[in-house]
């Protein structure tokens, strides 16, 4: 048997947890690969006209994985409890996936987050094991490992972010869901482009996630999306390192939609600009803009070290 | 302490029901933001980020207006969507525009907590009664509930009236009526009278009707004015028009297990907001063999536009039209229109061809 699993969305929070836990349990499974031009425009076929670009990618990848495996895998998430909730479109997905794909015959291996009902990460994994045919014995151990696994791998790239920060280059903080910031067809150009420029990009989603969805409450009280939280609270924790910020949403986001306008209104004292990615071709508009936001950053510190 | 002068954004007739919950309930005057217009939209948009969805932009524009009629107290209400966070920006951006006014904002508030509720709204009026407030509640439940009833029935009625225009004069008055009650008797009362009067219209409905069901996201779909006074335009072309969808339903009397069952060979998981209605009453209706659905929404409604791909294999199984409308500030109402006559026509040729 083998699983497939769409690089997009939720694959970049737990992509660790998922190819361990797989790994641990002896089963074969295929990643979709970068998003590219076709994927893109195959999600666009498949998705709704007015959907967000990333639910359009999403699509896109689960139509890639339809004829190369047995099952592709679809987590759905309620909301975290006390941590947040999420956009509804985590909620959906499930139901989305299946309902558009229905007449491909599309089958789908899922586990369900809804820590209201109990069903907390590990007695999901658990139910998804047993549908997989393992014994709670296995699928603990395996899930215990992958979870070890994660954490390691995550401290370890929070790690390599801090080396990034100590340097002397000009860094600048990118606020996106990760499923934006590292997708290849729409937020990784934008990476390189800075590092072309010669700026060390901080991604802001690297950070003890705990310590910045409680931060997040000095910039906004009422948040209620766990993922905005934790990208609000980042800015709270990394913006005395940082000479600018890039907030990075895809159109047309339902929680940045609101998020960003907080975060443009009450977040003084460092340039910010605001970028909303749709998937139009095109790079010229983009690197004139990142270029201009670059030389302003670099005019304010010359001139910061001239008073000095 | 300066009077606390207390304002909602405009939301169906509803204003009516608040008006009577704040002034008799908490003790403070209401204003009630004028009727949505597109200026409304347009000062609401302006100040907006530019993809919000609309209602967001409408309730700024209310804001923005009830505030200029001498508010300077405003409510907004939590949510499970995007209205959720709401009530923090507009705050924000009214404090930016520079306007001193209060904010109640009852994503505060703890929905499992009743008491957080009485909290807020405690820093309007520190003389709060608990039992006024209880039981102006009650009457104010029974309101919105007659104001749902009295609705429906004129929903699926008006258009076909001898003499043109009737119902809707009627309803009018209701509604003006409704103004002066002060108990549960009263608005019982005052409705059973209203609705014996709707009922005495003379009608001349013809045999074979032309159903059509509505469904879909909250504002848009309760709040005319930014539905482009869609129900109207389908009224005057002598359709009988359902709507489930309105605050007795969704919030008093909702059934979300029933929901969920009755819809489970499409739906296995909650997907947010009023999707899951919307997909309910969809199917029921096609089931039922209604002649055809509308769905409206604001631009960019997440749950909605994730109800849609549920929404087409509806429409496939059953062989039933389903129009999709998507409102947002730059709606053209040519284009209503356009869609609407399609639409019409189409039904009507499906109804001569299954003769």
């Amino acid at each position: 048997m083998k699983i497939g699993i769409p690089r997009a969305f939720l694959y970049y929070k737990y992509h660790y947890l998922w190819e361990s836990f797989f790994e641990e349990l002896g089963l074969d499974y295929v990643v979709s690969p970068y998003t590219n031009r076709e994927i893109y425009k195959n999600g666009t076929i498949y998705a709704i006209d007015e959907a967000c670009l990333s639910s359009k990618i999403y699509l896109g990848h689960v139509a890639y994985l339809l004829d190369k495996c047995d099952y592709i895998l679809v987590p759905r998430v309620f909301g975290y409890g006390s941590d947040g909730t999420v956009c509804t479109k985590f909620q959906a997905i499930y139901d989305v996936v299946n309902n558009t794909f229905r007449e491909q015959k599309i089958k789908i291996l899922y586990y369900n987050i809804n820590p209201k009902e109990t069903a907390n990460e590990f007695r999901a994994f658990l139910k998804m094991g047993k549908f997989l045919g393992f014994k709670k014995v296995a699928i603990t151990r395996a899930y215990l490992i992958a979870k070890q696994n994660e954490k390691t791998n995550q401290i370890m790239d929070i790690r390599e972010q801090e080396t990034l920060l100590e340097g002397n280059s000009l860094k600048i903080l990118l606020v996106g869901h990760q499923y934006n910031v590292y997708d290849r067809y729409i937020g990784d150009p934008i990476i390189q482009y800075l590092k072309e420029l010669g700026v060390a990009p901080i991604i802001a989603d690297l950070c003890d996630k705990k310590e910045a969805r409680e931060a997040s409450s000095k910039i906004s009280e009422t948040l209620p999306w766990a993922f905005n939280k934790e990208l609000v609270g980042a800015i709270e924790l990394y913006k005395d390192k940082v000479d600018g910020i890039i907030l990075m949403s895809s159109f047309p986001c339902g929680p940045d939609s609101l998020v960003n306008e907080i975060i443009l209104r009450r977040v003084k004292g460092i340039p910010i600009l605001n970028l909303v990615l749709d998937g139009q071709e095109g790079s010229a508009g983009l690197e004139t803009r990142l270029e201009s936001f670059v030389d302003i950053i670099k005019i304010k510190k010359e001139e910061q070290h001239g008073k000095m | 302490m300066e009077k606390c002068k207390i304002a909602f954004p405009r939301f169906g007739n509803y204003h009516i029901a608040l008006e009577f919950l704040f002034t008799k309930g908490l003790g403070v005057e209401y204003i009630t933001p004028p009727p949505s217009t597109k200026k409304t939209l347009e000062i609401g948009s302006k100040y907006s980020p530019d993809y919000v969805c609309s209602p967001f932009k409408f309730n700024l524009g209310n804001y923005i207006e009830a505030i200029e009629a001498g508010a300077n107290t405003l409510v907004q209400t939590g949510g499970v969507c995007r209205l959720g966070f709401y009530g923090e920006l507009h705050e924000q951006i009214l404090k930016d525009l520079g306007y001193n006014v209060k904010f109640i904002n009852m994503s505060r508030a703890d929905y499992q907590k009743p008491l957080t509720f009485y909290e807020e709204f405690k820093k309007v009026n520190p003389d709060l009664s608990v039992k006024k407030i209880a039981s102006s509640l009650l009457t104010f439940l029974k309101m919105v509930e007659c104001i749902d009833e009295v609705e429906d029935f004129v929903r699926q009625n008006v258009g076909f009236e001898k003499k043109d225009g009737e119902m809707e004069k009627i309803h009018e008055e209701y509604l003006n009526a409704l103004k002066s009650v002060e108990t549960k008797k009263d608005v019982k009362k005052i409705t059973k009278e209203y609705m014996k009067k709707l009922k005495n219209v003379k009608l001349k409905k013809p045999k074979k009707l032309i159903k059509i069901g509505i469904v879909g996201e909250y504002y848009t779909i309760m709040e005319p004015f930014s539905n482009h006074f869609i129900e109207k335009e389908l009224a005057k072309k002598g359709i009988v028009i359902y709507r489930w969808m309105n605050v007795s339903n969704s919030v008093i009397h909702n059934d979300g297990k029933k929901q969920k069952k009755f819809i489970k060979h499409y739906v296995k998981y909650y997907m947010g907001a009023t999707s899951m209605a919307t997909v309910y009453k969809a199917l029921e209706w096609a089931k039922e063999g209604f002649d055809g659905i509308v769905h409206v929404k604001s631009f960019g409604c997440t749950p909605e536009i994730d109800a849609m791909p549920v929404l087409q294999k509806i429409s496939n199984d059953y062989k039933i039209p389903i129009l999709y409308f998507s409102f947002d500030s730059q709606t053209s109402e040519t284009g209503i229109q356009t869609r609407l006559e399609a639409f019409y026509d189409m039904i009507i040729m499906r109804k001569e061809k299954k003769k």
